[in-house]
């Protein structure tokens, strides 16, 4: 009996130590990949690209008086606006999109380009901590550069607005608890995709082509009928926008899906995905002439 | 055994339907090995195997008793220098050693020591700050090599370690292979250049198109091909004419031949050591004046060439 209780502490310790080593090493690559993510040459289009809606809702406010005009004139019109054109069209849909699609494809494969992924593949590390750490990795790129996109497009919207007005929005009002919202619906969206965007350059020696298609399947989502409309990650991300919006005439009307579904449905298909990947880098091997 | 040394089993690996290597079987003891063969003869592909970087499509492997899909347990005891010349970019050679060093699980402190223990055995302190993507060829290679070594493994699996190396790298290289081998480790070295492999390996795997044709210590496999390649001595001497036909008669000459400058011959005989005892006989009796003896064809050189060789391959 005791000896079986030692046993029992004695593998306690040793997955302890394991953990502890795990962490360590995520921590290393966090080193290596996060400084690759904002700062290396492939960084440069996504800042590119995240700047667009800063820029144009900077616009919006400073240079374009009459649209100036019209928020302060039409707040709840604005907020629909931006919840349907600038946050789901443009920022949600297409810069969160390609955005996650650049960093977390590049993970793997643009290692793969380079040729360096065997550095890695070399050292006394798990797979699966290795698609930890870089998964981490792209998720605190594209969570700091997106919630900075979305933070600093409501800045500009609410500028528009005017300073009083605009705090007691945030403050007494709806505001802050609808901004805290878009900023989750963001960093959701890039755990979601990323998880996907990861895979996707994993299995795929040219990845563009999928993630078109994952594209288009994620914009025809409005027509789609409900139970399709729930294979999709953009239907769950749209069932949290603190601003209902129509999704047109020729929309399927399906209910939002609750947020205590939603968030945790995604953490589950983020999961599973990334243990996909981890299936499929245990199987890896590094054939750089063929890629 | 299974856990000092390395084994092949049986292994095969296709891609597609290009064959990698067939039927490996294969045990590899410490001390240096080196694995010699022409271009895409397979070298490359039994290094990837044995490290994991591509899977066997048939038989099993394991290193020092850790199977290759296993890397966390694997590359606590190996170190692996490929021929990738690429790198992550934008590092400096320092950060390129300590970044990988802190993967395998290093704490900072233990990493920034292995690292500049392994820069200065390699001897790039001077250019351990600067950009990798600035070094010479030869720098590059040293700072991979310097990687790979850096986490003390066991065992080091180098993959044409001299190429783009200068004649005085390439000496304190294969020095710092020497001193390696002698504290214990196991190396295994892929090479082109023959003569140095020569100087170097206690054992050599001589192999061609993904087959492995020979392996043991240089002599040892030299003996092994007698038969078909008879042992070539040549002979200076004041009267080589007498000297061949005394010696013709013997069992154990297979062909004489006098020298272009009528001042020595060549024997080619499949017992060398009842030659050398008769070659003693002939000189003591008949009065020869000897100036030297000396094996032509016994060296990894030769034995390349009678088993890759005439094959068409290239070194």
């Amino acid at each position: 009996m005791r000896a079986a209780v030692e046993a029992q502490a004695i593998e306690s310790v040793a997955a302890g130590r394991e953990w502890s080593l795990w962490m360590r090493q995520i921590r290393a690559i966090l080193r290596i990949e996060v400084k690759k993510n904002f700062w290396g040459k492939r960084a440069l289009l996504i800042y590119l690209l995240a700047a667009i809606p800063v820029l144009l809702t900077f616009l919006l406010t400073f240079v374009d008086p009459k649209a100036s005009a019209d928020i302060r004139r039409n707040w709840t019109s604005a907020q629909e606006v931006f919840a349907m054109l600038i946050y789901r069209g443009l920022i949600l849909q297409t810069i969160v999109y390609f955005g996650c699609a650049w960093i977390f494809m590049n993970l793997f494969r643009g290692e793969v380009v380079d040729r360096s992924l065997h550095y890695y593949f070399l050292c006394s590390l798990r797979r699966e901590v290795l698609v930890a750490g870089k998964y981490i990795s792209g998720l605190v790129a594209s969570t700091v550069l997106f919630t900075l996109t979305t933070a600093g497009s409501l800045f500009f919207l609410y500028y528009a607005r005017g300073y009083q007005a605009s705090m007691n929005y945030l403050f007494d009002g709806p505001g802050l608890k609808q901004c805290l919202a878009y900023v989750g619906i963001t960093i959701l969206a890039c755990v979601g995709y990323g998880a996907v965007f990861m895979v996707i350059g994993l299995f795929f020696r040219n990845p563009i082509i999928p993630a078109l298609l994952a594209y288009g399947w994620e914009w025809i989502n409005y027509l789609l009928p409900p139970l399709l409309k729930k294979i999709s990650i953009i239907h769950y991300l749209h069932s949290l926008s603190p601003i209902p919006v129509s999704e047109g005439p020729l929309a399927t009307v399906v209910d939002p899906t609750p947020a205590w579904i939603s968030i945790p449905s995604m953490i589950v298909f983020t999961a599973a995905v990334l243990i996909l990947a981890s299936v499929r880098i245990r199987r890896m091997e590094i054939r750089y002439g063929n890629e | 055994m299974n856990d000092q040394w390395i084994i092949f089993e049986n292994v095969s690996k296709f891609y597609g339907e290009i064959l990698g290597v067939n039927r490996v079987n294969l045990t590899i003891a410490p001390g240096i090995t080196s694995l010699v063969g022409p271009n895409g003869s397979g070298k490359t592909t039994l290094m990837n195997l044995m490290t994991g970087l591509i899977q066997p499509t048939r038989g099993r492997m394991s290193v020092l008793g850790v199977s290759p899909s296993n890397p966390q347990e694997l590359f606590r005891k190996v170190g692996y220098c490929g021929q990738f010349d690429s790198f992550p970019k934008g590092m400096t050679g320092y950060e390129f050693v300590k970044s990988f060093l802190a993967v395998h699980g290093l704490s900072p402190k233990e990493a920034e020591e292995k690292t500049w223990r392994a820069i200065e055995r390699v001897d790039l302190v001077e250019a351990a700050h600067r950009k990798v993507a600035a070094y010479s060829k030869g720098m590059r290679q040293r700072i991979r090599l310097a990687q790979s070594i850096a986490h003390e493994p066991v065992v080091m699996i180098l993959d044409e370690p001299l190429n783009g190396l200068d004649p005085m790298a390439r000496a304190e290289t294969i020095r710092l292979f020497r001193q390696l081998a002698q504290g214990g480790q196991l190396l295994i070295i892929s090479s082109h250049i023959l003569h140095e492999v020569d100087k170097m390996s206690d054992r050599v795997v001589l192999i061609n198109n993904g087959y492995i044709l020979a392996e043991g210590g240089v002599l040892g496999v030299r003996e092994e091909k007698l038969e078909e390649h008879p042992m070539q001595i040549m002979i200076r001497c004041d009267r080589p004419q007498e000297f061949a036909s005394r010696v013709f008669a013997s069992d154990s000459v297979v062909e004489a031949t006098l020298h272009q400058d009528k001042q020595g011959l060549f024997i080619k005989t499949r017992n060398a050591d009842a030659f050398y005892q008769l070659l003693n006989r002939v000189v003591v009796e008949n009065g020869i004046n000897v100036d030297s003896v000396s094996p032509v064809d016994d060296d990894l050189n030769a034995v390349y060439h009678y088993l890759i060789g005439s094959n068409g391959g290239s070194s």
